[in-house]
């Protein structure tokens, strides 16, 4: 009784441990960090598109993330990342660093400028949107694998 | 009796040259009588300009990666595969020499809506004039005033490089009247003054259907599948059905689609992609009930699995 108790407790603790672990996973960090990006442009396109009413903390608080997470982003792909979880990442990423931190440095400053400029209702959300496609399509077109 | 053989004979000749002669002429390059050319005034600009965006003219003319400001140098030099070859688009720059800036309106309203050269000859409907025959001579005199205006540039371009028989241009002919046609794409008994405003930019300069729609053997599009999702004539993939029957987009609605147009975001926020990209930016610079027009004939049309 004991020990199978025992090594039920080791099984669940391996089981958390090895959840853990895969969260700290480079690839599903930068997975993370793109989901959120995406919710925080979600949450400005709903204002765009007049779903919801305009929100300057929503704004504010949405350009904050898409900046700091593409701030962190670059950093996530050390060499041993390249394939696992379901990677979009291209290789490519690895083959030229410098040009996909510089893209991902283009959407810092355009999320930075448009927090000094700060949105200022439904129409300047909806440029501020048209700003932001145009930065994510580039480098996605570039450096990350189609989808079908 | 022995004399019938060569009666059947000379007749049959007779019908075979009728036949050719008919097939010369009824297959010859067709250009607009002049007087459609004439009496169109002063072109007005900010319209040229908008079905410059619309037609996306700088998805080819533009050199491959043009960016920015870039995009509206028509210098040409792209290479489009295909199956019958590739097509090396040219330049359509306002340079008198290497681009179309000496051309009259007639020629190039004759390119633009007939599919005939400058030289008299057929073009390859790699250029969709196919769709631009929808296009009015007030359009095509807008269009060009606008195209007269963008910057100049020596590039020059090398002909197309197609293998035999596509080589002949005297072959276009007969693939004129078979799928060649200035009518409407679909009928739309309902619509209204939105939807045919949509439908002119869809089937008319905004030529989605020429990669949107699956196309026959011939390279004639199969209109019964009008928008429907065809194979990647650039390779890989597919191009998606965009009908009210699509999986992907179907569920869309209006205001995705317009918001799509605008930022190239889908509605579940993730980023536009491939072919689609350069073409999502030209129409970020339409007006935007331009786009809710596109949008409301993309609604209207006949959905397809």
């Amino acid at each position: 009784m004991r020990l199978s108790s025992c090594a039920l407790a080791v099984a669940a603790a391996s089981l958390c441990l090895s959840s853990a672990l895969a969260q700290e996973e480079p690839q599903v960090v930068r997975q993370n960090l793109m989901k959120e990006i995406g919710r925080s442009v979600g949450a400005m396109g709903a204002i765009a598109k007049g779903e919801k009413p305009y929100d300057a903390a929503v704004v504010e608080q949405s350009l904050t993330t898409i900046s700091t997470n593409i701030q962190a982003f670059p950093d996530q792909f050390p060499p041993g990342s390249e394939e696992g979880h379901e990677t979009d990442a291209l290789p490519i990423v690895w083959e030229r660093p410098e040009e996909f931190r510089s893209q991902a440095d283009e959407l810092y400053s355009e999320a930075q400028a448009l927090l000094a400029a700060m949105p200022a209702d439904q129409a300047a959300v909806g440029e501020a949107m048209r700003r932001l496609g145009a930065t994510c399509s580039d480098c996605h077109e570039t450096f990350r694998a189609k989808k079908q | 009796m022995a004399l019938r053989w060569p009666r059947v004979l000379g007749a049959g000749a007779a019908v075979i040259v009728l036949g050719a002669a008919v097939l010369w002429y009824g297959s010859a390059p067709r250009p607009a009588s002049a007087e459609t050319w004439e009496g169109l005034g002063e072109p007005e600009f900010a319209r040229g300009e908008a079905l410059f965006w619309a037609g996306g003219c700088t998805g080819c003319h533009a050199a491959d990666g043009a960016k920015g400001e870039e995009v509206r140098i028509l210098s040409g030099g792209l290479a489009l595969t295909s199956p019958f070859g590739t097509f090396h688009v040219p330049n359509i720059s306002s340079d008198p020499e290497a681009g179309i800036g000496a051309w009259t309106l007639a020629e190039f309203g004759n390119a633009m809506t007939r599919g005939v050269g400058r030289d008299g000859e057929h073009l390859y409907p790699s250029f969709p004039y196919t769709s631009y025959v929808r296009m009015s001579p007030a359009d095509v005199n807008d269009l060009y005033g606008y195209l007269q205006t963008l910057p100049a540039s020596g590039n020059v371009t090398p002909p197309h490089d197609l293998p035999f028989p596509y080589n002949m241009r005297m072959a276009l002919g007969p693939w004129k009247f078979l799928f060649f046609a200035d009518e409407p794409r679909v009928e739309i008994a309902s619509a209204d003054d939105r939807i045919r405003r949509g439908q002119f930019l869809v089937e008319g300069p905004g030529h989605c259907g020429e990669c949107h729609t699956p196309r026959n053997a011939l390279g004639g599009l199969k209109t019964d599948l009008w928008l429907a999702g065809a194979a990647n004539p650039e390779g890989e993939g597919r191009i998606p059905n965009i009908t009210p029957g699509s999986r992907s987009v179907g569920s869309w609605s209006e205001a995705d689609l317009v918001s799509y147009f605008e930022t190239g975001f889908t509605p579940d926020y993730d980023s536009v992609g491939g072919s689609m990209v350069e073409v999502q930016q030209n129409l970020s610079h339409l007006p935007q009930e331009d786009l809710a027009a596109i949008a409301a004939y993309l609604k209207a049309v006949p959905a397809r699995e």
